[in-house]
């Protein structure tokens, strides 16, 4: 008995930081829409500054006027990042701002690294609280009281600021309508403005008070988000009970994972959080999305049509340069591209998904490690010849997208988007913990393909006939009937359902198609490399899908392509030099803010102006 | 839409034709997280530093100068095995070394097989790379995780404690240094019995919950694997909560300066740790390194600083000693390949490729508010590792 | 001679409050059919009914002598019946001409084909479908720069494409200058004529029903008051008490604006 109110205690005080940083994520959604990534880059800022103060200030009083400071430091920091960098783009298209966020990540990382160097910093302790209290026979450090103190307090507040002061009201309203909150006369981007400073704050906050139970260190960022989101996600998108009962839900559970199911407490979360979404999926204290809540902004997609005969010509010239590559570039010229090849595939089954079926998935990593451990599984346990073993890579992985699409088809909009992550991370923690078949961290490896194709210019040309074939098949996709029939859902899903197509049978399978290209770009992948690891599923390999997609252009077919070739190439570059993630941060940020409609939605645009391309009919 | 893809080539082959005029060295890629664990990897690079300049300024090798090309893979296995081709194609580097995470080195282990390179694993740590999964091309200098956790299974076994508990990161080098921890505390001691394993998620540790299940299994003895941020954390709670009064603590790396300096004065006191006392460290070459550092860097040294330093120094000899940088020259001097390092002679075991480098084991005090290790004694690890016979039937076959 | 549409004791509550309550009645086949009453009275709640977009809560509907009731839309699609909405849900991001393919692609099953091009499947007879609505020339316009009217004509063409026995078209005119309704209410009208389908309407503006519709039914809270001819409805006592009690039969058309 004793244990186990220890353990719920222990819980509790856990909830604190995770309730503090999910809050202000959540308020940020539920007004501005905006699913800021760099929220855990908030947090790690908040540790930083707030240890800087505490090594100032001296005392209890300086203790706890740290973190209060921290709270307001990083709030005017988020402030800044509001006007700079996501005031430009709220009119960009839906989730447009992901990538931007993603941008503050990378120069968040690089800019702590430069003020606070590399060196892991452990948090002081609170000054009066250092030892424990004996309650039912166990320890239970006084810090944690505290801290089960603090929060309710903090939700207590939060709730009073939103429900019983002016602003609050305000706030609460844009949750409710946007549009309304803005007739209404009210100026929007200081109200968007303000709650980013109240969500920073309380993320900056979050990452202060945890000081004395952990500290501060360059990996917290990252660290932090995916358990934001599980909270966030949990509790319902835009509520803060919900982030509260979920950040509570969420620790308590992870402590008893621990203690009970000590190898596997990362599959506990995610369990919970696909459970959770597939019984209840707007959260548990989430409201229903409407239709069309979060349809597309901006101008609409035009009409397409398969490239002319010049472009064809083009690609054709294309090719024929790219097979010369090997007979005068470098053997690493031809790895190279290799890789951006295969990236190409991935995104472009992204870009399929996402553009022509509007369903944004933030797990679309899934499918692309999926076919590639199942290649690798296959190869490993079954010593299965390559090439069967490549051929069961989309398979696999068109499997896994049929089963997690299942799930995930009955939502749309960020839920759709969020319950995709889920599964995702559910797939990623099930091969990071099942070390015993998957290899877990140290993945499996010596997967190298067969004598024909070993060496490097030889799976080069395979690469380009596979990865270029695989784009071409999805760009013919999405000019033939079922491509269009997609759209059709995507346009107007009442329309479609009333002219004989099943719309969530059509996404479904579409949606299995797109996996089913990133399971091939994954099994070319693994064969490339010879090795494949946990990674190459997890979060950050969808968001980089995200991220070119959205660079090249959303509303656009070849975006995806020419994103990842855009990305794939400036990274190469980058990444020798010494601060490459501030550089790559604000060439997103760039791009993002100058190029809203994505590089080739903003190419045809100036094409257009300059009189190369043929103007589209102005609307209206 | 694909101008991009022409521009790039065309941009690859201009930074091609430049490299291979490059000033004529020996040039060695080096690949580590230098962003992803800064903290760890920056040292390691110092010490690179510091050796480079000492090998360089006595004539370098085969004379001429030595170089490292330093990448930095971003913690991503693919992106590692991508420049690694780029390092040897491109760069024209003659071997390959570097990384600290496991997964990356048998990632770049495995790449080097396949295409026929020398690596030189300066410092991962999961075994594999030289054991289950090794293979003719990669060599490995740093102590094996197997031989530093017998060096603390052996001072284990000589308490009366029964029951103990472990923690460790849940990923495959955690898993090694448990299971190399039992199988030799089993071996010197067959009734001790193991109450609990806990495996927290890699810098993702939720302390006080691993503690609270470590006490609620009460046992005798903690060994514990987890570093970084999780040490200290779990070492935070665990004082705080009383975990390890009146407890025996082993800690496999703990004592390493990586670790036990940002404990400060919180660092545990009285754990049997492996770790590097360079505060300590009697006249010889072993002070020398230290006090060549110092002078060089300002920071006092690491154990990635001795890493890269003897790193260099291996390589240094390797190149040396085949008189050549073909990679079938650089083989064939490999194995029995003998290093002057600060630490006394190593060499490289024609076995398992492993070099002898050994370990620092000792016990852990305060010392003018701050971690170190007193009663320390440097063991060579051959008395640890493995028969040979044992070696071989794990080695894959060749 | 069977009726194309037969209801019966169709009924609808939400929560308690009757929104639909046992409403019985025919569409004949060539009939040009209205189904009118004040805002509120359970015209779309029975729209969406017989089209599948609701389920009732009772009652019965038939198509041809088939049962229908609670089928998809999809499915009541395929069985025949062409449906337009009061607010327009074509697809933005294709041409007109793409958008009649679109539903003439799903008529003839072609949803999930890989192989051809779409653009060119069946698009001879999505322009003579254009063509009967007078939509030939904007062909290869985009949808999004559409004017309304055009817009709902193009809807019209779409409702054609799977050369349906029933049209049910809610409010088609809606949001359309008064000349244009009384030529779009022509053109359907001559459809009916043409190819022998049965439409089933509802309507705000009384001068398009009472011009057109051959047989008007009634709806007031939910329940069918009057069926018959307009001079029939016209006569009808309680017709009258509902639209003259609660204002005037004209006052209705000002609040769609």
């Amino acid at each position: 008995m004793g244990l186990f109110v220890a353990q719920l205690l222990t819980g509790l005080a856990n909830a604190a930081a995770l309730f503090l940083v999910a809050s202000g994520l959540s308020l940020i959604f539920g007004v501005t829409r905006i699913v800021n990534f760099a929220h855990g880059s908030l947090y790690m800022l908040g540790a930083y500054v707030g240890l800087t103060l505490m090594n100032t200030l001296p005392g209890a009083f300086g203790f706890w006027g740290s973190i209060v400071l921290a709270g307001l430091v990083v709030g005017l920091i988020g402030i800044l990042i509001e006007i700079c960098v996501l005031r430009p783009i709220y009119r960009a298209p839906e989730l447009f701002q992901l990538v931007a966020t993603f941008g503050v990540i990378l120069v968040i990382q690089d800019l702590a690294l430069m003020i606070w160097g590399a060196e892991d910093r452990l948090g002081p302790r609170a000054p009066g609280l250092k030892s424990v209290v004996r309650i039912l026979g166990e320890p239970v450090p006084q810090y944690d009281l505290a801290l089960i103190a603090i929060t309710p307090f903090i939700l207590f507040a939060l709730w009073w600021f939103i429900t019983r002061t002016r602003i609050g009201i305000l706030v609460r309203a844009a949750t409710q309508d946007r549009e309304m909150v803005g007739a209404l006369g009210v100026n929007q981007s200081w109200l968007f403005t303000g709650v980013f400073f109240l969500g920073a704050a309380l993320a900056g906050l979050g990452g202060a008070i945890q000081l004395p139970k952990g500290g501060a260190d360059l990996l917290m960022d990252l660290n932090i988000i995916s358990a934001v989101f599980v909270v966030v996600v949990i509790g319902g998108m835009g509520s803060i009970p919900g982030a509260f009962i979920a950040s509570v839900l969420i620790s308590v559970l992870n402590v008893f994972g621990v203690a009970y199911i000590p190898q596997s407490t990362l599959v506990l979360i995610y369990v919970v959080m696909a459970v959770v979404l597939t019984v209840r999926p707007y959260g548990l204290l989430g409201r229903e999305e409407k239709a069309g809540e979060h349809g597309q902004v901006g101008e609409v997609e035009r009409p397409i049509r398969p490239v002319g005969t010049r472009g064809r010509a083009f690609v054709f010239v294309l090719l024929v340069v790219l097979a010369c590559v090997p007979f005068v570039g470098s053997s690493f010229l031809q790895v190279l591209i290799t890789d951006i090849l295969i990236f190409c595939l991935f995104a472009a089954s992204l870009q399929f998904i996402l553009s022509s079926g509007g369903l944004v998935s933030f797990g679309h990593a899934v499918f692309f490690g999926g076919g590639a451990y199942a290649a690798a599984l296959l190869v490993t346990y079954a010593d299965t010849p390559m090439e069967l073993a490549l051929l069961c890579a989309p398979l696999g992985a068109g499997l896994l997208a049929l089963g997690i699409g299942w799930f995930c088809i009955r939502l749309s909009g960020v839920y759709f988007a969020m319950l995709t992550l889920a599964f995702s991370q559910l797939v990623w923690s099930l091969v990071y913990q099942w070390g015993a078949v998957t290899g877990g961290d140290d993945g499996l490896v010596n997967i190298w393909p067969s004598a024909w194709l070993s060496g490097t210019t030889a799976y080069y040309y395979f690469t380009l006939a596979v990865g270029v074939g695989g784009i071409l098949v999805l760009r013919h996709i999405i000019h033939s009937p079922f491509g269009y029939t997609l759209r059709a859902t995507r346009d107007s899903a009442r329309q479609a359902e009333a002219t004989g197509i099943d719309v969530k049978r059509v996404q479904w399978l579409a949606f299995a198609l797109a996996g089913t290209m990133a399971g091939l770009a994954g099994g070319l992948f693994v064969f490339s490399k010879g090795s494949i690891f946990p990674n190459e599923l997890e979060i950050g390999k969808s968001f980089d899908a995200l991220i070119v997609v959205f660079l090249g252009g959303v509303k656009t077919l070849s975006g995806g392509v020419v994103g990842a070739v855009f990305m794939e190439s400036i990274k190469d570059w980058l990444t020798r030099l010494e601060y490459w993630r501030l550089i790559l941060g604000l060439v997103i940020i760039g791009v993002v803010i100058i190029a809203p409609d994505g590089i080739v939605g903003s190419l045809r645009k100036l094409g257009e102006r300059i009189g190369l391309l043929k103007e589209q009919e102005s609307m209206r | 839409m694909k101008t991009v893809k022409t521009l790039v080539a065309a941009a690859a082959l201009a930074i091609s034709a430049t490299a291979a005029h490059a000033a004529d060295t020996i040039k060695i890629g080096e690949i580590n997280h230098y962003k992803r664990l800064a903290a760890f990897a920056e040292p390691y690079k110092k010490g690179i530093e510091l050796g480079l300049k000492e090998v360089n300024a006595s004539g370098g090798v085969l004379g001429k100068p030595l170089e490292f090309i330093f990448r930095d893979d971003q913690g991503k296995p693919g992106e590692a095995i991508k420049i690694a081709e780029e390092l040897m194609t491109r760069d024209g580097a003659v071997m390959l070394t570097g990384t600290i995470l496991s997964n990356v080195g048998l990632a770049i282990s495995s790449f080097a097989a396949e295409k026929g390179y020398v690596y030189l694993a300066a410092e991962p740590l999961a075994d594999a790379l030289v054991w289950s999964a090794g293979n003719p091309y990669t060599f490995r200098l740093r102590t094996s995780t197997f031989v530093q956790a017998a060096m603390l299974a052996e001072a284990a076994a000589k308490t009366d404690a029964l029951k103990y508990a472990t923690i460790a990161p849940n990923y495959a080098y955690g898993k090694d240094a448990v299971e190399a921890f039992k199988v030799n505390l089993k071996k010197l001691k067959p009734e001790v019995e193991f109450v609990t394993e806990q495996w927290p998620a890699l810098f993702k540790i939720d302390a006080g919950a691993e503690v609270q299940a470590i006490e609620a299994a009460k046992p005798d003895a903690i060994y514990n694997v987890t570093f970084g941020p999780d040490l200290a954390k779990f070492v935070r709670e665990g004082t705080t909560r009383g975990l390890f009064d009146d407890r025996n603590v082993y800690g496999l790396l703990t004592g390493e300066p990586e670790y036990l300096e940002p404990l400060g004065e919180e660092a545990p006191e009285g754990w049997v740790v492996t770790g590097y006392p360079w505060y300590d460290i009697p006249a010889g070459p072993g002070l020398d390194f230290v006090k060549a550092y110092e002078a060089e860097t300002g920071e006092t040294p690491k154990i990635g600083s001795l890493v890269g330093y003897m790193t260099v120094q291996s390589i240094a000899a390797l190149i040396t000693k085949a008189g050549s940088t073909e990679t079938s020259a650089l083989l064939g001097a490999f194995p029995g390949l003998k290093v002057e390092t600060p630490l006394g002679e190593i060499s490289y075991r024609d076995v398992d490729h492993q070099s002898t480098m050994g370990a620092f084991i000792g016990t852990t005090a305060l010392k003018d508010g701050a971690g170190v290790m007193v009663d320390w004694t440097y063991k060579d690890p051959e008395a640890y590792m493995p028969s040979d016979e044992e070696i071989k039937s794990m080695r894959p076959a060749e | 001679m069977t009726a194309v549409l037969k209801v019966e004791g169709l009924s609808k509550s939400f929560g308690g409050v009757k929104a639909v309550n046992g409403v019985d009645f025919e569409v004949a086949p060539g009939e040009l059919k209205a189904l009118i009453g004040p805002n509120g009275a359970g015209k779309s709640t029975c729209f969406n009914m017989l089209m599948g977009q609701l389920m009732p809560s009772a009652g019965k509907v038939y198509l041809k002598g088939e049962q229908i009731t609670g089928l998809p839309p999809r499915v009541i699609w395929r069985k025949g019946v062409g449906r337009t909405f009061q607010i327009t849900g074509t697809y933005q991001s294709m041409t007109v001409a793409e958008n009649v393919q679109m539903a003439l692609m799903s008529h003839h099953r072609k949803l999930f084909s890989l192989l051809p091009y779409a653009y060119r499947l069946f698009r001879e007879e999505a322009l003579a479908l254009l063509d009967v609505v007078g939509m030939a020339d904007q062909a290869d316009r985009s949808c999004a720069i559409l004017a309304y009217g055009d817009l709902k004509r193009l809807e019209l063409a779409i409702a054609l494409s799977n050369d349906p026995m029933l049209l049910l078209m809610d409010e088609p005119t809606a949001g359309m200058a008064p000349k244009e309704r009384i030529n779009l209410m022509q053109l359907t009208s001559d459809i009916v004529r043409d190819r022998g389908i049965s439409v089933l309407f509802t309507e705000h503006d009384m001068d398009v029903v009472f011009a057109h519709a051959h047989h008007i039914m009634v709806l007031n809270r939910g329940e069918l008051i009057a069926d018959g001819t307009a001079s029939e409805v016209r006569a009808n006592a309680r017709v009258q008490e509902v639209y003259l009690g609660g204002g005037t039969l004209y006052a209705a058309e000002g609040s769609h604006a």
